[in-house]
Parts: C-alpha cells; structure tokens; sequence
C-alpha cells in the first residue's frame, strides 16, 4: 500500500489579539491509501483544525501536508480550491445542502468544477443517488427529507467526483442511532468496495469503531491506538 | 446552475423579495416621471430658437413699446424681420382653463415662427377675419374646437367679453413646438383699445426679431438696447431662450431641486437593494463556505451575489418602467398643458435602467466582496 497523506510536524497557532493559541503541535501521521481512520479526542483538541489541513481547507503555520503527491503549504487558495475539488470529497456534521438545490442538483454541484458531458453528468449523479438508495427522491429538495436522508444525498455529493479521500467530521453527530448506522454503513462500503480513504473525525466510540485505526488527539498532540 | 442558483435565491424570501423590487419599482418609476417633467420642460427651453431675440421694455415685462419701433429694429444691422405680439391673457370660462394667447401681427409672426404651419388656406381666411384665430392642434384637441368655432374669452388685462373665430389651426414642425397658443390679430386688440381708451394705442408686449447669425445675437442686443439708452422707453434685448428662462426663474428652483431629487432616488435605490443583499448574504454564509469548499472559486460567488442583485433591480426596474407610463400619462392629462411636449423620453428610460442595473450590480457588490473572501473555517463554524 501507498502513502496517501504524509504530515510532518505540522504545527498551527491561532493569534487571537495578543493571545498564542497553538492548537497542534508538531503532529507527525501517515495515512495509507484506502485506510479509514477515525480521529477521537475532547473537544477542544484540535481534531477539526487537523481534518480541515488534510482537507486543503486551512494551511499549517509551520510543518509540511503531503496529500496525493502535493504539497499543499506550497499551494495558494485558489490552487488548493482547485486541489479540493478533485481530491477530496467534504462530509459534515450538519449536512450543509443547498437548500434552493434538490438532492439531484446538490449531488451535481461539485460536478460544474469538472469537464463533463450532460449525459456523463448525469449518469454519474444518478449512480451516487443509487448507492446511498435515494433514487426515489431526486426532485426532493433538502427540506423535504429527514437528518438520514440529507446526509446520506451529502455523502453522495461528496463521492460523485470520484476523489481519493473523504473527510468527515462529525458526521453522525446530529442523526439518531439508526440513520447513523445507516451511515456509517455507507462509509465502510465506500472504504471497501471504492477504495476510498476516509478520515472521519467522532466522539462516538461506537461510530470510531467502525473505522480501521483510531488516532486521539489531546491538546494538540496526536496519540496512535 | 449559476443561473438556478441566483434564480432560487432571489425569491427564497418571497416577501423580502416582494418589498425590495416594490421598493424600487416605486423609487424608478419616481425617477422616470421627475426625469420626465425635467426633460419636459427643457424642451420648452429648447424649442427656442438662437437666431430670434427678444426685446422688451427694460422696466419691465409689464410695459409696452410702441409700435413705431418696428421700423427702428427693421433697420438694425443683422436683423432680418421683425413682429411683435402681446399677451392677452384671458381666461376661457373657466380660470383653471390655462392657455397661452397672443395677439399678434401675422404675416411678420409666422414669418418669424416657421415651426408653426398653417394650411395656406386658412392662413387666408384668419387674414380676412379681423376677429379670427389660429389655434394649436393640442390645444384645438383639448377644448374640442374645430375651425368656425366661436371661443369667448374673458379679458383680464384688456377687459371685456372677446368673441373669436377659429379661422385655423397650426401643428408643429418639430416636435419641441408649443401646439397650445392661441393667436389672433393684434389690430383687432388695437382697435378695441382704442375704443376704451384712445390713449393707450399702438403698444406693443415685446418684438421678436431674427438674426442673421446666432453668433452674433450678443452684440446685436447690447446694439440695440444702445440705440434706444436714454430714450422715452429703453429696451431690453436678449435671445429667445434667454427671455424663456427669465419666464421661469421660479421653475429654474424648483427644476434644480427635482433634478437632486432624482439623484437621491438612486440612492435610495441602492439603500433598499444593499440592504436586501447584505441581509441574506449573512444569512447565506455557511453556504457560500460550502461552495468554497467544493472547490469554486470567489468569481463564482461574486457572479451569485452580484447577479441575484442584478435580477432583483431589473425585476423591479421593469416594474417601474411599467408603471411610469400610467403615472405621466395621468399627469400629462391633467397639466400637461404647460409643457409643450410631455412624453417619456428614450434618454429617460434608458438613463432609469442603466442607474438601476449600475446601482443592483454596487449594492451586490459588497456583501459579495465579503462573502467571497470569507475564511472557509469561519463561514463554516458559523452554523455550529
Ligand atoms: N479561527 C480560529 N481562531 C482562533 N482559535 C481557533 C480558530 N479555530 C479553532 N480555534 C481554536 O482551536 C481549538 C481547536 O479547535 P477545533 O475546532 O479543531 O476543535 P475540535 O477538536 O474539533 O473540537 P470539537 O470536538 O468541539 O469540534 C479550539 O480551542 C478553538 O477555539
Ligand atoms: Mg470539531
């Protein structure tokens, strides 16, 4: 297996008026191609701001992100938005759907940053509507389904351009027991029959369960498990 | 899926929505109707012509000339032909009933005035009726008047009962000309003077003259008020526009005072639409961090707030274009008899959308500068 993300002694410290905050220090992790990871830890601890580094949402203040072969702290934000669109599909906790979108055109939206054909498109958004198994409810708009659902129309949109990697934080934090087994259902078929690598950040030991390594983070430094 | 967007976002808040394209139909269609009446009476201004002056007695509008001094401006360097008209003044049953009437010398008046056109035949019959009149095409429409009507005025500075027949009516060439005026023959006013009191004729309101050169008119005035210095009346002499603005001082204000008014329209305009698109871009903030983190890039949000804002003004532009026309058409109805000409302009629709288009794409602007710039982490921490 290969090295899909390489961090070494990444550090972040956020300035708040005259205020240090470090909020990582000097984390060094290795994640293998394929790998679902599960990132645990109290709040506080920094395990979103890691995510959204790995994510090429938020750049280390020093330290390197090696993520598919690119070095994201060498990255502008325009390159890194263009970096994201093609590697990385985004899981949150509160599903964040275009409301004025249906589940058809939320799946479509991050397809228009990719060169395809309307048919091509559309094949594409109806396979990922399939395997979350909401073929029946397209037309839906985000409004007009329940917490499992609309996550579940999120996962589709964050798989329907093929990326490597899924990050996810939280992602059952605001479903019920069963949609978020449904869920996380999903996410281990999508690790073992797609390949994808998912990096999932929970506080449920339950949900962390699921995953194949968990990592805890407290204050900012990172313990393997 | 640009346009989706912006299309769906629009009316997210229907009645948000609602109330700014009403807020800025109504600031529009103000606007388009203080341009109107702005550009109404610059028409006014403009029909004008350069190559006539005026001349009046210096005291004052009020005073006449006498008549000998036609000849003495005949034979003025530069002058070609000269008339003179008075005005009359009367009232035609009703006070309300505002018109403009002069009496007036007609061969040399029409010569002088060849924006006003007469069918030559009833330029004949208006000779050969000393009690006949030439009347505007609009104003004939107004009052129903059709040539051998009889029109009974009252008069208030010559008094009396007068009784004209309509001999004639004249249209305009351009359409800047006044089609309101009603005239008739300043012998005929002369003699019924002359009956009353023998004293006061032969004066003249004020004479018109055309110039040779346009060029010229400021010298040929100072000319010949010079020429009447220290005489029984001395003159004032100025050009044609110059004498209607004098008119109208008093509308000058208040014209000034519209033409900042529709400037402040504009603003509120913008007030109305900015504050719309900045409300719902806060509102929408999480979701322009989303956006981002997909990968689009700040053009694309810019192009969502902007042109959200672009179809908020249009929508409401079209609207008060729409209801404009009904607005100045009632007032034209109304008193539209003071302007030559009251219709909405090209200029003025065209100058109500450009201001409203360039105003929806400023007020999107900076909520979209905020929006696009957003700090993905904090757009997204926003919602939690
Ligand atoms: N933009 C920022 N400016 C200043 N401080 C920040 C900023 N973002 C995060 N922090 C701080 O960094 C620390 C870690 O935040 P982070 O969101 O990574 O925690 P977390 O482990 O995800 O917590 P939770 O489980 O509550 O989501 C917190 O103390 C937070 O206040
Ligand atoms: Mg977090």
């Amino acid at each position: 297996m290969s090295t899909i993300i390489n961090i070494e002694n990444l550090s972040k410290t956020y300035h708040r008026d005259a205020e240090e905050l470090q909020v990582l220090k000097s984390i060094n992790m290795q994640v293998e191609n394929g790998e679902f990871l599960a990132l645990m830890g109290p709040s506080g601890s920094g395990k979103s701001t890691l995510l959204n580094m790995i994510a090429g949402l938020d750049t280390p203040t020093s330290g390197k992100v090696t993520i598919c072969g690119s070095e994201l702290s060498q990255m502008n934000e325009s390159q890194l938005a263009g970096w994201r669109s093609q590697h990385v599909g985004f899981i949150f906790q509160f599903y964040n759907l275009m409301p004025v979108l249906t589940a058809y055109e939320n799946v479509e939206l991050p397809l228009h940053l990719i060169n395809l054909s309307k048919e091509e498109r559309d094949k594409k958004i109806r396979l990922a509507l399939n395997l979350v198994g909401l073929p029946d409810r397209m037309d839906h708009y985000p409004n007009q389904l329940s917490g499992g659902q609309q996550q579940r129309v999120a996962i589709a949109r964050a798989i329907v351009t093929d990326p490597s990697i899924i990050v996810a934080d939280e992602p059952t934090g605001d479903l019920d027991r069963k949609s978020a087994e449904e869920i996380l259902n999903l996410m281990v078929r999508f690790n073992k029959e797609l390949g994808k690598t998912i990096i999932m950040v929970t506080h449920d030991p339950h949900a962390a369960g699921r995953a194949h390594i968990k990592k805890h983070l407290d204050k900012g430094t990172l313990n393997g498990a | 899926m640009i346009i989706k967007l912006i299309a769906r976002n629009v009316f997210r808040h229907k009645l948000r929505a609602i109330l700014t394209i009403l807020g800025v139909a109504i600031a529009v269609s103000s606007f388009g109707f203080i341009r109107t009446v702005i550009t109404a009476w610059y028409i006014g201004v403009e029909a004008s012509s350069s190559n006539r002056i005026v001349t009046r007695n210096a005291i004052s509008i009020g005073f006449p000339l006498p008549l000998a001094y036609k000849n003495k401006l005949e034979s003025t360097p530069d002058v070609l032909e000269v008339t003179y008209a008075n005005w009359f003044g009367g009232i035609y049953k009703d006070p309300g009933n505002f018109f403009a009437q002069f009496a007036i010398d007609p061969v040399s008046y029409f010569n002088v005035y060849p924006e006003y056109e007469v069918r030559p035949e009833q330029m004949q019959a208006f000779l050969k009726d000393r009690s006949g009149a030439i009347v505007g095409q609009k104003l004939a429409e107004r009052y129903g008047w059709k040539v051998g009507d009889i029109v009974p005025l009252t008069g208030t500075i010559y008094e009396g009962d007068w009784d004209f027949t309509i001999r004639g009516l004249y249209k305009g060439a351009k359409k800047s000309a006044d089609e309101t005026i009603f005239f008739f023959h300043w012998k005929y006013l002369d003699e019924r003077v002359a009956e009353i009191f023998p004293d006061f004729t032969g004066n003249v309101g004020f004479y018109i003259a055309t110039i040779d050169n346009p060029d010229n008119a400021a010298l040929v005035c100072q000319g010949i008020d010079e020429r009447f210095k220290n005489s029984a009346n001395e003159t004032l002499t100025e050009t044609e526009s110059a004498f209607q603005l004098s008119f109208v001082t008093m509308s000058s204000a208040i014209i000034s005072s519209l033409e900042i008014v529709s400037f402040v329209i504009i603003a509120i305009i913008m007030l109305v639409l900015a504050n719309t698109m900045v409300m719902s871009a806060r509102e929408r903030t999480s979701e322009y961090a989303v956006i981002k983190t997909l990968g689009f890039q700040p053009g694309f949000i810019y192009a969502m707030i902007v042109g959200e804002s672009l179809l908020l003004s249009s929508l409401g532009a079209l609207l008060g274009l729409l209801i404009t026309f009904p607005i100045v058409n009632g007032f034209a109805d109304a008193v539209g008899s003071f302007f030559p000409s009251f219709d909405i302009s090209t200029m003025t629709l065209i100058a109500a959308v450009i201001a409203t288009l360039v105003v929806g794409a400023l007020s999107g602007i900076m909520p979209a500068i905020r929006a696009a710039h957003l700090n993905i982490i904090d757009g997204l921490r926003q919602l939690s």
